[in-house]
């Protein structure tokens, strides 16, 4: 339910940047820690480009998979079972490197080609 | 035509979260301290209100209600004679499924912000969605009752993992229900490890001082 809330949010993150310019392609990183559905998110992003520069646009969709470092021992190691504690020592401090993402990476926008006038 | 491709490197949340350091200016002028209740729906988010603020001595507290529609939340919490402020999401978009620092912006100037010490914002009956929206709270509390099962925290990691404490409640049925405490604990200690957590009963007061004493602590920052 809340990828209504996270499109509508990147539409309007992208509008911010656009310049009022017709965006072809947003190209979005979304860390697994934060339970975004990308086939839905993709979904409600359609339904609320509608009307903005974002119609028409492709949603990208980078999924992060989420990397802990223990502060104790140093070990790393990328979480495929929710467990914040360090499989190598057992410490709790433990420190998300990544998988917490949900950020609007880049834009593309179309542009009007100039016409080169060739000189006399 | 071509494309030019723009550098953007923005959080998605980065408006919400503006919005929210504005609102918390605002309780914190007011020495408002603000608690985001959060939990699924009937985890018993307005039964422990009820039970909790009736008896809160030497605090001036008050509630902002956010439901979808109605105001049945509302009306029970009348009785306490504490000042409830209502917001219903349905008017944004087919019904918010969460609050957000907007929705929670646009109700500060019907609260009474000088005549209260504690606001307690109970949020929309969700696990997913709140979790991400910061309305300006100073601390975030979810219910999480024992009759919604031992594998909550693993299933539902970002609302676990973003609390300042965990209210188990309606531990009345334990009794009554397979529900495994010490395996639900352990999956709560793997998700948040040593996460403030209070067992609970609304039903038989088991639990309600020490969650009114940890108001009582965090209105008195």
């Amino acid at each position: 339910m809340h990828e209504l809330s996270i499109a509508s949010a990147v539409v309007a993150t992208v509008e911010k940047h656009a310049g009022g310019r017709a965006v072809e392609v947003v190209n979005l990183r979304v860390g697994t820690l934060r339970q975004v559905v990308p086939d839905s998110l993709e979904f409600y992003f359609g339904f609320v480009a509608d009307g903005t520069v974002c119609e028409g646009a492709r949603l990208e969709i980078e999924v992060v998979p989420a990397a802990l470092r223990c502060d104790a021992c140093g070990a790393g190691w990328e979480l495929e079972e929710p467990v914040f504690r360090c499989a190598a020592c057992g410490s709790t401090h433990v420190e998300v490197v990544a998988g917490e993402e949900l950020q609007v990476e880049s834009i593309e926008i179309r542009e009007e080609e100039v016409a080169c006038i060739a000189p006399q | 035509m071509h494309r030019t491709a723009v550098k953007v490197l923005e959080d998605v949340l980065d408006a919400n979260g503006t919005i929210a350091r504005a609102n918390r200016d605002d309780f914190d002028r007011h020495g408002v301290a603000v608690v985001n209740l959060m939990g699924s729906p009937g985890a018993g988010k307005t039964a422990l209100l009820e039970a909790s603020l009736r008896g809160l001595e030497g605090i001036r507290a008050g509630v902002l209600e956010g439901d979808v529609q109605g105001t049945l939340d509302a009306d029970r919490l009348a009785s306490l004679h504490v000042p409830v402020t209502q917001i219903n999401t349905d008017p944004s978009f087919g019904g918010e499924c969460h609050l957000d620092a907007n929705m929670v912006r646009s109700a500060i100037p019907s609260l009474p912000l000088a005549e209260i010490d504690l606001l307690v914002i109970e949020n929309v009956g969700n696990l997913v969605c709140p979790a991400e929206f910061v309305v300006g709270e100073d601390a975030r509390v979810m219910v999480s009752s024992v009759t919604e099962g031992e594998d909550k925290p693993v299933k539902y990691p970002l609302m676990f993992r973003t609390v300042d404490l965990v209210l188990v409640s309606k531990i009345d049925l334990l009794p009554h229900l397979d529900f495994d405490l010490d395996r639900y604990l352990g999956n709560l200690d793997s998700v948040h490890p040593g996460v403030e957590r209070i067992l609970v009963s609304a039903r038989t007061g088991e639990g309600i001082d020490a969650w009114r004493d940890w108001l009582l602590r965090t209105a008195a920052g």
